[in-house]
């Protein structure tokens, strides 16, 4: 990426912050989009261990939901008029405390890589979730701390009362804190941890110490998660033992993977999606999670690069037919007939999958009516049909329309795959073929 | 002195069962180098499958088919989805089994409900194996079950009219029985990978998995093999926890990051390690449930002398009982600071 293309993506970033909440005004939408900037640092943090250092922490809630009761002591220590501190600099509080935890658990953690650093932070993450529940002088058992951000004399008339003030908090951070993180990766830190990830033994040989850079890294993920939890403490005004559990490091792996975890920026899908799943998606369906689940376990499979990932081999392959078009011009027809094939292809996958989705989806959500529903008659509603679980006809009529939703699903999976693996043969051989043109062309002159 | 004796037998059987998880999970590390997130959902599933057993065939039956079919489940899952992983390196691996726990979950959610179910031992199993009956002066005598029922009641029934005399202590016949079957699946493993073929071939495989290939054998089926094997271990023990303890959706979180840490204490890959980990926390959990004192008390039973805003101290004026369920964690900690590779772990 040259850098006035890089500036241009920052100017787009830091407008779409700022204008989001203009477009998105009502009550719900801001609560979204505050809640969204701080699982983009959350997950970004958290990616800085997967993605760049291929470190698989199931404990960065750890770091997050400290992040978040230091900054409510401090927010409550305030309130009492023990010592001064803006609101807008509590968030500090949280990554400095984070930071300094991670630089403790961190020694002991990043000693080991792969699976047993994995095992580590998953047995850390316990120990502090226990502890959550046993220690209520600080942790507030099982009620949690709350706290009133509306604290001290305003500055600039900024009270942090209204949500559209918080939003803008959060927002600043956000930006500040995906900016400076996206820097990191450009260090020779950066670059290094890199290298650790894909090569450690080789990196050690070079003379540097590994464990130093995956814990230097520890430290710097888990300041940026700090920040996170303390937005999240003033936001929110409460933090229970929730905060630190198990369910939310759960939940940054699965939305941060589905996001993608190759590239800097798709986290930030990731946790985008996990707002909505949160928020929205978990309303509509009590079976959410098991989608969730579902939707992980097919990405982990057949799409290792996330949403992003997705993403971005089209573009790129994309923008690699669209210079051959320019350099060949007897091939503008065929390439633009197979751009169209394969685009099509796409739109059939995709319905051919929501149907087979929605088959499969009404027999999960019969089951989850015959587990669940509170009362003797079993009657559903879905998407304006009445359906009946008790019903053995509903069952059969539903096994049908999944056997053949999922064969046509697979006819649609098939010829997809095919159509792109012909074209991507296709776009390498006349890529190689382009480039071989011009340096012939450049020896000509 | 009988407490410690039923407490050290409590904490040997629950030693003993949390062994034969963590056996299977480190028999599939060791021989393929995945860690199996997913190793606590084949032990709820090996329960619940139990469950669902028992009410059609009996218990007995239960305890041999459900194991058979958990093992089959992992062998399909590492013959299906793991194997397209392996390539991606062991983080890929992790995520693969880190989602089928929550698919585990959910699907056993949808099954069988949401709340405890009634999965209980079979009633032959009820009862004390044995009991101790000891009297003021701690003279102990040992009543074993097949000595008749009459005969402890006599005793401890008259004990109960007058408490100060006679103390009776019953050890379960189900902690005999979680005992006997750990030790059988364990004897059974050892000779399946010290004296039969397929040990052997396994062992080879362990070390020099191309080597093994270019003789002939096929290490992709015995991968699978393996990860059958582990899972069904899982299943087993699974089968015998369930119905000795609790059978609800959250059995495969708690009992999963206690094998976890089992493992990494024990020293990740290691049988041996395992083994001694799995029994000294066992022994831990068991005695840290029973004792009822503070740490304030145990330091002033110590002879250290303690201010009394030391006494009021929230750290140290919790029961040992309330710091039970951290003490496996603390232990992990404090193990890889000062031993990083576990008891018995060879660099990795």
């Amino acid at each position: 990426m040259n850098l006035s293309s890089s500036r241009a993506i920052w100017i787009i970033f830091i407008a779409t912050l700022g204008l989001l909440p203009l477009v998105f005004s009502s009550n719900l939408s801001l609560t979204l989009l505050s809640q969204m900037g701080i699982i983009i640092i959350s997950c970004l943090s958290f990616n800085l261990l997967l993605g760049e250092g291929g470190m698989l922490s199931f404990g960065h809630a750890v770091y997050t939901g400290m992040g978040g009761y230091f900054t409510m002591h401090a927010l409550n220590a305030w309130g009492k008029g023990q010592y001064f501190l803006p609101v807008t600099l509590l968030p500090l509080v949280g990554g400095v405390s984070s930071g300094l935890l991670a630089v403790i658990l961190g020694f002991v953690s990043t000693r080991k890589s792969g699976t047993t650093f994995a095992m580590i932070t998953l047995g850390t993450s316990e120990l502090i979730a226990s502890m959550a529940l046993m220690f209520s002088d600080f942790f507030g058992g099982e009620a949690g701390l709350s706290g009133n951000r509306v604290t001290g004399h305003a500055i600039f008339g900024i009270t942090y009362g209204p949500q559209i003030q918080v939003y803008y908090l959060i927002a600043f951070y956000c930006f500040i804190s995906v900016l400076l993180m996206y820097l990191f990766t450009k260090t020779p830190l950066g670059k290094l941890l890199n290298a650790v990830r894909d090569n450690p033994s080789r990196v050690e040989f070079i003379g540097y110490n590994t464990t130093k850079v995956r814990w230097f890294t520890f430290i710097i993920a888990g300041f940026f998660a700090g920040i996170a939890g303390g937005l999240g403490a003033i936001n929110f005004e409460l933090v229970n033992s929730e905060v630190v559990g198990t369910m939310r490091s759960g939940a940054y792996i699965v939305f941060t993977y589905l996001g993608g975890i190759n590239n800097f920026f798709g986290p930030i899908l990731g946790a985008i999606l996990l707002v909505l799943n949160y928020n929205l998606f978990s309303a509509y369906s009590k079976a959410w999670l098991l989608y969730v689940g579902f939707i992980f376990f097919i990405s982990v499979l057949y799409l290792p690069g996330g949403i992003a990932g997705a993403l971005k081999t089209n573009f790129d392959m994309f923008k690699k037919l669209m210079i051959i078009k320019r350099f060949d011009s007897s091939v503008t027809v065929e390439v633009s007939k197979k751009q169209l094939a394969i685009l099509k292809c796409y739109l059939i996958l995709f319905l051919a999958t929501a149907l087979f989705f929605f088959s499969v989806n009404i027999v999960i959500e019969m089951l989850y009516q015959l587990q669940l529903s509170d009362d003797l008659s079993y009657e559903m509603n879905y998407a304006g049909f009445s359906l009946n679980p008790t019903d053995i006809g509903t069952w059969i009529i539903s096994f049908i329309t999944n056997v053949l939703t999922f064969i046509i699903f697979n006819k649609a999976r098939k010829n997809a795959l095919s159509n792109w693996q012909q074209i991507s043969e296709f776009t390498t051989q006349r890529y190689e073929q382009r480039v071989f043109v011009n340096d012939k062309k450049e020896i000509a002159l | 002195m009988e407490f410690y004796v039923i407490s050290l037998l409590n904490g040997l059987s629950y030693g003993l069962l949390l062994f034969l998880l963590s056996a299977g999970l480190t028999l599939i590390f060791s021989m393929m180098g995945v860690l199996n997130f997913a190793h606590a959902s084949f032990y709820m599933v090996g329960a619940y499958l139990g469950y669902a057993l028992t009410q059609e065939l009996g218990f007995w039956t239960a305890l041999f088919l459900s194991p058979l079919l958990t093992g089959l489940l992992g062998a399909l899952f590492e013959r299906y989805y793991l194997r397209r992983v392996y390539a991606g390196g062991h983080v890929p691996e992790l995520l693969l089994t880190f989602g089928l726990s929550y698919l585990i979950l959910e699907g056993v959610q949808i099954i069988w409900g949401r709340s405890t179910i009634p999965f209980h031992l079979p009633s032959e199993l009820d009862g004390a194996f044995f009991t101790i009956v000891s009297d003021v002066s701690h003279q102990m005598q040992v009543l074993w079950s097949w000595q008749g029922a009459q005969v402890v009641n006599a005793l401890c029934d008259s004990s109960a009219q007058s408490t100060l005399t006679l103390q009776c202590t019953p050890f379960p016949t189900n902690r005999v029985f979680i005992m006997l079957m750990a030790l059988i699946m364990m004897a059974c493993l050892w000779a399946l990978l010290n004296y039969t073929r397929l040990g052997l071939i396994i062992k080879a495989a362990l070390t020099h998995p191309q080597m093994v290939q270019s003789l002939g054998h096929d290490v992709p089926s015995i991968f699978m093999l393996v990860f059958g094997i582990g899972t069904a271990m899982a299943g087993l023990a699974g089968v015998i926890g369930g119905s000795t303890f609790i059978t609800d959706p959250s059995m495969a979180l708690t009992v999963g990051s206690v094998i976890f840490v089992v493992v990494v204490v024990g020293g990740i890959g290691s049988l041996t390690g395992a083994f001694v980990a799995s029994i000294f926390i066992g022994i831990m959990q068991t005695f840290a449930v029973a004792v009822d004192t503070t740490l304030a008390k145990m330091l002033t039973d110590m002879h250290f002398h303690l201010s009394p805003s030391a006494l009021q101290n929230p750290i140290l004026s919790l029961t040992v009982t309330q710091i039970a369920p951290i003490l496996p964690y603390f232990l992990l900690v404090v193990m890889l600071i000062f031993r990083p590779n576990g008891l018995m772990g060879t660099k990795l």
